[in-house]
């Protein structure tokens, strides 16, 4: 446990609430000296924040009936999990994000050859604090908000305060695909609070009467006594959608993504047995009762 | 003759241990000097010199590390102070007027505060602190360069305390027996005659107390906001030196521009806090031949 923990420290990322979060199980260390190949006894998963719940259901489900193979789950960003992966310190990686073309010729560059497979499905959801009168917003509200073109709520037909923009650290997968979907690709303004896990924008979105801030789904809806969930319009003629499991699934909510898993070439061995696992029909009601989308129909 | 030749290798062996310190120091600016280094072929040092600092961006990305020397300098500069008061009246109360039993409990305590991990000291700044900042000051948000200060100096003071707490100590007994003698109060003696003659044992301390505080990089990450801005207001959020790199060091990709932006950012913190221990050291070293 203690050597687990020193990595973790080491990430300086990973916070001890998200530490509480992680799940790790060492049950027995000297086991992992007589793996061999395609029968590891010992996976690593690292990577997204977001999955880190998500991946330690499965870690957990896929022990209790695998007896004997452990895996061990952090988190860190999916940014760190794809480096890690690339480094090949990590067997597994979890990212809310598609890898980057930069990341990809970098790990050609190492032999390391990252496998996509869509294990899930996340929405982003926006978050206020409940007292805040505001219940819906456009894309392009968002996105005026994010960038600092909207300063104040009055701009978005609330009352005249000014808005507290709470983001994630540019290392995490939710900064850069909200970046993408929301922002249009332009940049956070520089006044933006930039808190390093997603915890820290719930409990500041709680405490702070005129913030906005985003979090993943399955985050958002286990803190709805703290925060307000926004309802989102894709423009200005479409309805408001309150994102749900319905209304991810059948693409209503506008701010949704796939969530990823990403390998070392095609899976083979214990790997496969892990990835087979958390795509059958087991693995995929995990997926909705830990708060995320299955990508099953 | 054998004795001593064994003498001379044990001896051998001590040194070797002991310049392992400063091998590790060189060698620690050798490898931030060449992981840096090309940072200043392309894209230029001057690209440092910029007010904005946005590593990701899908527009262009900019690594002026001004806003965060900007925000270390202020978190800082707070944190001393509100470690200065705490600090030295502490150590003066411990070394001049504290009876016996009350330093016996006083001194485990200021020991304790200083070995609590800064995770748990930014832990207790993100649930206790910032909220208690917010409500006091009437601010939006109390994710301010003021919460983080305030940690900072929690963690200060502890070093402040026990260094000037020697300071005054080893101010010749002579010199208060002359100031007493002379029909000085007991207080005028500390605050004319005990304090002035420990001033640059003071000063040290505070200065090794600045070195603590300019590299803590959880506790501030966790309670300062993180925004990038150039501000001298303590209501206002600012991105330290250290946050940055505990925060992106993890996600960039080795070799890119990024990369080597931070490598840049640690040289310029390791500057400052190698500074700053030098001087302080100097200081020290002069006060103890007087």
């Amino acid at each position: 446990m203690s050597a687990t923990f020193k990595k973790l420290a080491k990430e300086k990322l990973v916070l001890p609430f998200v530490i509480a979060v992680t799940l790790t199980v060492i049950s027995g260390c000297t086991k992992r000296g007589d793996q061999t190949e395609g029968e590891k006894r010992y996976i690593t998963v690292k990577g997204s924040d977001t999955m880190v719940h998500l991946v330690s259901s499965w870690a957990e489900a896929f022990m209790q009936r695998n007896p004997g193979i452990e895996v061990s789950v952090t988190g860190g960003g999916s940014g760190t999990g794809i480096a890690a992966l690339i480094n090949g310190t990590t067997d597994i990686c979890a990212a809310s994000r598609s890898i980057k073309e930069k990341e990809l010729t970098l790990a050609n560059r190492k032999d390391i050859h990252p496998h996509e497979i869509v294990v899930a499905r996340d929405g982003i959801a926006v978050v206020v604090n409940p007292d805040n009168p505001i219940g819906e917003l456009t894309i392009e509200q968002l996105g005026k908000i994010f960038t600092g073109a909207c300063p104040r709520w009055s701009d978005v037909g609330g009352p005249d305060e000014e808005i507290l923009v709470l983001s994630r650290e540019s290392s995490s997968g939710t900064y850069v695909f909200f970046q993408e979907m929301v922002l249009k690709k332009q940049d956070y303004l520089q006044d933006a609070k930039l808190l390093p896990a997603t915890s820290a924008i719930i409990q500041s979105a709680s405490t702070d009467k005129w913030a906005i801030g985003y979090a993943g789904l399955g985050y958002a809806l286990a803190a709805t006594d703290k925060v307000k969930i926004i309802a989102v319009k894709a423009d200005d003629k479409s309805a408001a959608v309150i994102p749900s499991d319905q209304t991810v699934k059948s693409g209503q909510y506008p701010i949704a993504r796939p969530l990823y898993i990403y390998l070392d070439g095609e899976p083979d061995g214990t790997i496969k047995k892990f990835i087979d696992f958390c795509l059958s029909s087991e693995g995929q009601s995990i997926v909705t009762e830990t708060g995320y989308i299955t990508i099953k129909q | 003759m054998r004795v001593a030749w064994k003498e001379k290798a044990i001896k051998l062996i001590l040194l070797a241990t002991a310049s392992t310190s400063i091998l590790i120091v060189a060698g620690i600016f050798v490898f931030l000097g060449r992981e840096a280094g090309p940072f200043a072929i392309e894209p230029g040092l001057k690209e440092l010199l910029g007010k904005r600092w946005i590593p990701v961006s899908f527009q262009k990305e900019s690594f002026g590390i001004l806003p965060l020397v900007a925000g270390s300098l202020l978190v800082t500069a707070l944190a001393t102070l509100i470690t200065l008061p705490f600090g030295i009246g502490t150590s003066v109360y411990i070394s001049e007027l504290a009876r016996p039993t009350e330093r016996e409990i006083l001194k485990p305590f200021i020991e304790i505060l200083a070995g609590i991990p800064s995770v748990v000291i930014g832990f207790f700044g993100l649930i206790v602190l910032v909220p208690l900042v917010k409500a006091c000051f009437r601010l939006s948000t109390g994710l301010t360069a003021l919460a983080g200060a305030i940690l900072l100096a929690l963690m200060a003071i502890p070093t402040v305390i026990s260094i000037s707490e020697d300071a005054i100590r080893s101010v010749p007994v002579s010199y208060k027996q002359a100031s007493l003698a002379l029909g000085a109060s007991k207080m005028q003696t500390i605050w004319r005659v005990t304090v002035p003659a420990a001033l640059p044992g003071i000063t040290a301390a505070v200065m090794l107390g600045m070195g603590r505080v300019i590299g803590e990089t959880m506790a501030v990450m966790m309670v300062t906001g993180n925004a990038a801005i150039i501000t001298a207001s303590p209501f206002d959020s600012v991105r330290t030196m250290t946050a940055t790199i505990a925060a992106e060091m993890g996600e960039v990709a080795f070799g890119s521009n990024h990369y080597r932006a931070l490598f840049c950012v640690g040289i310029v913190l390791l500057l400052a806090t190698f500074g700053l221990n030098i001087v302080a050291q100097k200081v020290l070293k002069k006060h103890r031949v007087r």
